[in-house]
């Protein structure tokens, strides 16, 4: 079952007394705990992994860990897994991506036939023309052929991704030597310390390495897990660093979360990738077989997998030298060692679905099934070009290094240089003590420049200078291409001759040739290529690599799943004290904004009839209140209310707009002065934070000699409306301290009393439902006996809830409008019907050179109450009003519904002013695309527009 | 997602606050012409570099105050309360 296990390896990753089952491709398989999904097929035989982008060419294991460009496998429902670092889970469902029908005989090699219609830019020229073959034929067949897996629609599946937030004095990437003794000293210096590793294990390349190498990782290992300050979060990748070292980190290891995006906040941030093996670009490099130096590493010494029988190693560093050692004690027959730094070459490799044969640079052939190479390094530097960094060429060691950090941003470990493991250690433990130092330092500033925070422990922490010892630079030869032509790009299936041709039609600065052939966009974010790009691009001009720059590196470092990014909205949804007794007796909820709130509990033409009728109870507690105290309330209500307030006497309520400072109509609601320097705001429901802040501002930034203490209270009363005929009945029945008669207790009034025994509720009685009404504004943890009370007291009289829809018919039977609804950017508030309301003879008010201009304004359309001549027809809101059979718009319904008490459709709607005359016939254009005519009222209000019914 | 500094709660990320805008004052609104109201209300600087804008610290502390900030850099200095 596994003919390439190989015996026992000091470092191995497999527990070989555990047997885990899996199927690829339908095929049962084993393997054993701590493989990876390539590792434990690869060890049962397995050569072909995928078929490459667009030829669908074979492809085999090529780097063996995270950024294998050829090892994107479909686990079950999650598409796009990586098998070289995905361990293996017992029940592993694992398949082939992009292959059709199937791995083995696979469509999509025709490509290759008609290779020149893939090449450079092939998206552009060949699926170009003619247009109208897009939607017919160029979509169908590039789906087929699109590479990644398969989504499955039913999210359910997929598990809750979730979210976390972090704040590191110190955060490192990387967990290699350079990145574990990082940890180390900053934890010892006293900072938190969050260690990062892609891999599933921390160790980097200590863990392929021999006996001395494990056995200091064996230490850093116990060191690490000892250490208190170090949270380590393997299979993690550090995904992006933005402004002010806000960090974002995909956690692939939360034990119940798929995924788990964590954003951090972090003192100072450590880069220590380490280094990610370059390929060799030949004809035939992709052929499976090929490989590089560290997969054959990987492959041998973490999984005991031997990756074939006789090889051919091209080294141009003593990594291939490690290799052919590896090689050697796995039982690989090394056919010849070629040297690339004397000249040494691989022109060609032949073979399709395993290397048969290879050319060399001196024109022999040699027959072998493996051929690795170890032509050198990329420096991963994403993180620092996020922080702005732009790394620079040395061409003596063959690769670039980081030029200018922030001082928030360390580099260490291979990607600053070279050397020997105990100099990799000590540069990450100098590396560490500088980034805590920093930290520390952030840390306290933090601390005294907050005003309510604990003190900080100690002085301020001396600024460390940065006197590292640079890690060396190895010499190595510039080894990017041989004579012949091969991949570069291996997800994207782009060859060193695409990019030749694309320099060759112009584009050949390195950003236009990325965009153009789509080179380092695949999952390798440019990890394997961009090196070799730039060295082609280099070669097609004939400049030196340092002219011709690099691709900016951009977030994500690694392709993240939209599961992470989207994972938990941090959004509470707000409920009334109220909404469990909703819930239990019907109700039909409605998102309303922040708000879940009854929408009905049975027919709303029902409930709304019975509020015409009987008496109707609503909950209303989302509309925004506001208490404000103080003696310098009234000229803040001058100040934000368009109409009048001075005046406004205790135990009186009085209705007020606002519009903005462009005079557009942007809140209203009712305030009541309760007594000499204190009153209640109410404000539109979805307004209530805006309003509030509107305040806040007005007060503290302009005018903070003003005595006013504004407090939100929305949640703090419940707003109970009591509505309809009967309703001073009940209410008469229940309320203490105050008398409801109509003389007494007036419209537009307010009193403070005492409802089924709670003391302190306000009453006001005011009408949005144009019925004899009372709003209650009950302390919340009373709420519910009083709603009860009210619905028990008064079922003889017929009391019953109602929802929100009830509420909108009775409103618009009304005409009363509502703001962002029937109001829009264009209504300034003397255009909205508020002529009569706006008070310009003020010293100042919000907006007040927009509201006097507005005065003369002919153009702004008009609200009107509108009704369709055809009774039984309810225009939908937002239908437009045209110019008879044309499509000119001269307007649109604002408002409609049915109303139960009239028998027929009523609207609100914006027009243009010439219609805006009381009897004026206009056309409104249904959806369907039918017209119909409606007649322009004389009143907003439907019904009782003189308002007897509200005033008895 | 920058840090800014409130000066009650520390550094906090901006999504904790609200931006309101570069600092342009108020004139007269019983005075003011309708193009001054209006330079007031949509023209700014926009400079790529410093600009006095205030920020409103609206899931914490609810203080309205100034920074100045690089727009380039997103370095920040000078903090005041409004
Ligand atoms: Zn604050």
């Amino acid at each position: 079952m596994s003919p390439r296990r190989i015996p026992s390896r000091p470092g191995e990753l497999i527990d070989r007394s555990t047997t885990v089952s899996f199927t690829w491709n339908g095929r049962a398989f084993t393997g054993h705990q701590g493989d990876t999904i390539a590792s434990a097929l690869a060890a049962a035989g397995v050569e072909i992994f995928s078929r490459s982008m667009k030829y669908h060419r074979r492809r085999g294991i090529f780097s063996a860990n995270h950024w294998d460009p050829n090892l994107s496998v479909q686990v079950g429902d999650e598409p796009n897994v990586r098998a070289g670092s995905r361990r293996l889970l017992e029940g592993m469902q694992v398949s082939a991506q992009n292959v059709w029908p199937s791995l083995r005989f696979d469509l999509g090699t025709a490509n290759q036939l008609v290779g020149r219609f893939l090449s450079a830019g092939f998206y552009y020229k060949t699926f170009m023309r003619p247009q109208f073959l897009w939607h017919s034929l160029y979509q169908r067949i590039l789906r087929k052929f699109a590479p990644g897996g398969r989504i499955h629609w039913n999210t359910s599946t997929h598990g809750a991704y979730d979210k976390r937030y972090a704040h590191p004095d110190v955060l490192i990437a990387g967990g290699g030597p350079a990145g574990m003794a990082a940890a180390l000293s900053a934890a010892e210096a006293g900072a938190t310390v969050m260690l990062v590793e892609q891999e599933p294990e921390l160790g980097g390349h200590l863990r392929w390495g021999a006996n001395d190498d494990l056995e200091v990782l064996a230490d850093l290992r116990s060191a690490v897990e000892a250490s208190p300050g170090i949270e380590v979060l393997v299979d993690s990748t550090v995904s992006g660093r933005y402004d002010h070292n806000w960090i974002a980190i995909n956690q692939r290891s939360h034990p119940l979360a798929p995924e788990r995006l964590i954003k951090a906040r972090a003192g100072s941030l450590v880069v220590a990738p380490g280094l990610i093996e370059r390929p060799y670009v030949f004809a035939g490099n992709d052929t499976p077989g090929v490989m590089l130096a560290g997969a054959v590493r990987r492959l041998t010494n973490l999984w005991a997998v031997r990756p074939g029988d006789r090889a051919v190693v091209l080294t141009a560093s003593s990594e291939g030298d490690s290799a052919v050692a590896d090689l050697e004690s796995a039982g690989v027959e090394i056919v010849e060692v070629l040297d690339a730094r004397s000249g040494a070459d691989i022109v060609k490799v032949d073979g399709r679905g395993r290397v048969r044969k290879v050319h060399l640079g001196d024109g022999r052939t040699l027959a072998a099934d493996l051929v690795v190479t170890a032509t050198g390094w990329t420096a991963p530097t994403s993180l620092l070009n996020m922080a702005g960094d732009r790394p620079v060429y040395d061409p003596v060691a063959a690769r670039y290094f980081p030029h200018a950090l922030p001082d928030n941003v360390l580099a260490t470990g291979g990607i600053t240089g070279d050397g020997s493991i105990a100099e990799l250690l000590a540069h990450g433990r100098e590396t560490g003590e500088l980034a805590a130092a920093r930290a520390l330092r952030i840390r306290h500033d933090v601390l005294t420049t907050t005003a309510r925070s604990t003190s900080p422990k100690g002085p301020r922490p001396e600024t460390v200078p940065d006197d590292r010892i640079p890690l060396r630079r190895v010499p190595h030869p510039e080894c990017y291409r041989s004579s012949t032509h091969g991949l570069v790009d291996f997800s994207e299936d782009i060859s060193s001759k695409d990019l030749m041709q694309a320099a060759s039609e112009g584009f050949d600065s390195i950003e236009l040739m990325k965009r153009y052939t789509t080179v380092t966009m695949g999952p390798s974010q440019g990890k394997l290529e961009t090196v070799n790009a730039a060295s082609v691009l280099a070669e097609a001009r004939q400049v030196d690599m340092a002219d011709v720059g690099t691709t900016v590196w951009r977030p994500p470092f690694s392709p993240i799943s939209l599961g992470a990014l989207a994972g938990r909205i941090f959004e509470p949804v707000r409920r009334s004290a109220l909404q469990d007794w909703h819930e239990a007796n019907g109700a039909v909820n409605l998102l309303a904004g922040q708000w879940v709130r009854p929408d009905r509990y049975g027919d709303p033409m029902a409930e709304a009839l019975n509020v015409r009728n009987n008496v109707g109870l609503i909950d209303v507690t989302p509309l925004g209140k506001l208490d404000l105290r103080g003696p310098d309330v009234p000229k803040l209500l001058e100040l934000v209310y368009v109409n009048r307030w001075q005046k406004l006497k205790v135990g009186r309520v009085r209705y007020g707009a606002m519009v903005g400072e462009d005079g557009v109509v942007s809140d209203d609601g009712v305030t009541g002065r309760l007594a000499k320097d204190h009153y209640l705001m109410t404000t539109t429901s979805s307004g209530a934070g805006a309003v509030w802040e509107m305040l806040e501002d007005w007060l503290q930034t302009y005018r903070s000699d003003w005595e006013v203490h504004v407090t939100p209270v929305t949640g703090g009363l419940t707003s109970i409306n009591v509505a309809g005929p009967r309703s001073r009945d009940l209410l008469e029945r229940l309320v203490g301290g105050v008398d409801l008669s109509a003389d007494a207790f007036p419209y537009f009034s307010v009193r403070t009393g005492t409802v089924a025994g709670v003391a302190d509720c306000i009453i006001w009685r005011i009408g949005f439902t144009g019925e004899l009404s009372y709003e209650l504004h009950v302390p919340s943890g009373h709420a519910l006996h009083v709603w009860e009370s009210l619905l028990a007291t008064g079922s003889d009289l017929g009391a019953a809830p109602f929802g929100v829809e009830a509420q909108r018919i009775l409103r618009l039977e009304k005409g009363h409008y509502i703001v962002g609804q029937d109001t829009d950017g264009l209504s300034k508030a003397p255009t909205a019907g508020l002529a009569g309301l706006v008070k310009l003879d003020k010293e100042d008010t919000v907006g007040l050179p927009e509201l006097r201009a507005a005065f003369d304004r002919t153009d702004l359309p008009v609200l009107v109450g509108l009704q369709p001549d055809d009774p039984t027809v309810v225009p939908e809101e937002a239908c437009q009003i045209v110019a008879g059979d044309s499509n000119e718009i001269l307007g649109r319904v604002t408002s409609s519904r049915m109303s139960p008490t009239l028998g027929r459709s009523i609207c609100l709607a914006q027009v243009d002013p010439k219609l805006a005359a009381a009897g004026t016939s206009v056309t409104v254009k249904l959806v369907d695309g039918s017209r119909i005519t409606a007649t322009v009222q004389e009143h907003h209000a439907h019904l009782d527009p003189e308002g007897e019914r509200q005033r008895v | 997602m920058i840090l800014v500094p409130c000066p009650n709660c520390g550094p906090r990320n901006s999504s904790d606050l609200r931006n309101t805008g570069e600092v342009v004052p108020r004139p007269d609104a019983a005075t003011a012409s309708l193009s001054e109201w209006r330079s007031y209300l949509y023209l700014r600087d926009n400079p790529a570099g410093w600009v006095t804008e205030t920020w409103y610290c609206r899931s914490g502390c609810r203080t309205y105050f100034t920074i100045e900030r690089n727009t380039a850099t997103n370095e920040v200095r000078g903090l005041e309360r409004t």
